[in-house]
């Protein structure tokens, strides 16, 4: 069989180049494999070659869009490849939508690409239809079930083999229609689904609904001189110590401290409990996430009414979306409660 | 977390650097942040011209909570 030749993206994590303090490194380029891309040699079929390995930091990546996607592409081209691999990022929200601009820059070239995420990964929602990504588990412990699967697709794509559906092969939906021949027309089919939804059996829908759940944007406030804004973050921020635990990933939990008489935050008195960024920066001056000074000076002056006197703060690092979801509407409840008209939330 | 807060009929606007995830969850007013590790800061700069800078930011946040917005809207410059 004709020799098929792959190039894997991976972080700087999976590239075995640092954690967060390695975040910020531009694309790199090796003609070997590296990291999963050992493991997945070996899962390939025989005519495959992963012939390069990209790596890029992920802040990098998300922070410098435009250029690293030119580096990147410009990579992937010197490679020729017959087929990109992208990742698996799990549930890391920076690098599922790193492999996922990789999965498109890919597509644009002509190249189909393979990925694995978790499904909650904010990557998954926007580029889904630009590549195949495998479902995985929310962290790297599901690398070794998540492998043999992206091997399988990616080996399926090159060598031309039919592909299933995303229930036969394990793959998140495309949002692609293909038109098939089945045994039963549909108007049998749909009395057969009616059926069993009426007996209270199990079905599967051969279109799901798209669910579309968006909120409509707040009324605009005229005169902010006349309202409380309260400050929210996913950012970590917290007093020092962490009293209440916050998890430094998957957070089951948020917070709410009190800014009442502070100026700002300081070293001494916060620091962030985030596991997902280097946290250098932040704890050195928490205002860079959770901007207390700033808004006092506003306050002070009488551009805004009055500043909330808490900010509340959960960790946004590979936190379920079921989760963050529960604790704003928890927060949304009491600020509502205190009158509070305005929120600024920041994310790191 | 956004569209829950905005949900209880709240204005809420979004300060974070990767704004492509913010549109993604569904805020509707969304201002670009500096960087991932300190959004509304940048070390390299003196403390007074980084307290201005993060001072500016906020304000093109309460900005964006007087703008009336029919659709998911980045603030750019």
């Amino acid at each position: 069989m004709e020799e098929k030749r792959i190039v894997l993206y991976i972080n700087q994590f999976f590239g075995q180049i640092g954690g967060e303090e390695m975040a910020h490194i531009e694309p790199q380029s090796h003609d070997k494999p590296i990291g999963p891309g050992v493991g997945l040699s070996n899962l390939l079929p025989k005519n495959c070659k992963i012939v390069g390995t990209i790596i890029c930091g992920d802040s990098y990546f998300n922070e410098n869009l435009e250029e690293a996607s030119a580096t990147v592409g410009q990579m992937i081209k010197d490679f020729n490849p017959d087929l990109v691999i992208a990742g698996p990022a799990f549930n890391a929200g920076r690098y599922g939508m790193a492999c996922g601009t990789v999965g498109k820059i890919a597509h644009d070239m002509g190249v189909p690409a393979v990925s694995g995420m978790y499904i909650e990964n904010p990557g998954v929602e926007s580029y889904r239809q630009y590549l195949y990504i495998v479902e995985t588990t929310n962290s790297a412990a599901g690398m070794r079930t998540a492998l043999p699967a992206i091997a399988k697709i990616a080996g399926k794509i090159v060598n031309g083999e039919p592909m299933g559906t995303p229930a036969e092969e394990g793959y998140i939906s495309k949002g692609i229609r293909k038109n098939v021949f089945v045994e039963k027309r549909g108007s049998e089919r749909a009395v057969d689904m009616l059926l069993k939804k009426l007996a209270g059996e199990e079905f599967e829908t051969e279109y799901p609904i798209p669910v579309f759940d968006r909120v409509e944007p707040a009324t605009a406030i005229p005169d902010l001189s006349k309202v409380t804004v309260a400050l929210v973050t996913s950012g970590g921020i917290v007093p020092k110590g962490n009293p209440d635990r916050i998890e430094a990933s998957s957070a089951s939990r948020f917070g709410k401290y009190s800014i009442e008489g502070l100026d700002g935050l300081t070293s001494e008195g916060f620091q962030t409990a985030h596991g997902g960024y280097d946290p250098v920066y932040a704890n050195d001056i928490p205002n860079r996430v959770v901007p207390v000074d700033a808004l006092r000076a506003l306050e002070k002056e009488g551009k805004i009414g009055k500043l909330f006197p808490y900010f509340y703060t959960t960790v946004g690092n590979g936190t379920s979306v079921a989760n963050a979801a529960k604790f704003a509407t928890e927060i949304a409840h009491e600020l509502v409660n205190e009158g509070v008209q305005a929120v600024i939330l920041t994310s790191t | 977390m956004v569209k829950e807060i905005e949900r209880a009929g709240i204005a809420v606007v979004h300060i974070c650097t990767v704004t492509p995830i913010s549109l993604t969850v569904g805020a509707n007013r969304i201002v670009p942040a500096v960087a991932i590790p300190h959004p509304l800061g940048n070390p390299k700069l003196s403390a007074k011209e980084e307290f201005g800078l993060r001072r500016k930011l906020v304000e093109k946040a309460l900005n964006a909570l007087s703008t009336p917005v029919s659709e998911q809207t980045v603030f750019e410059d």
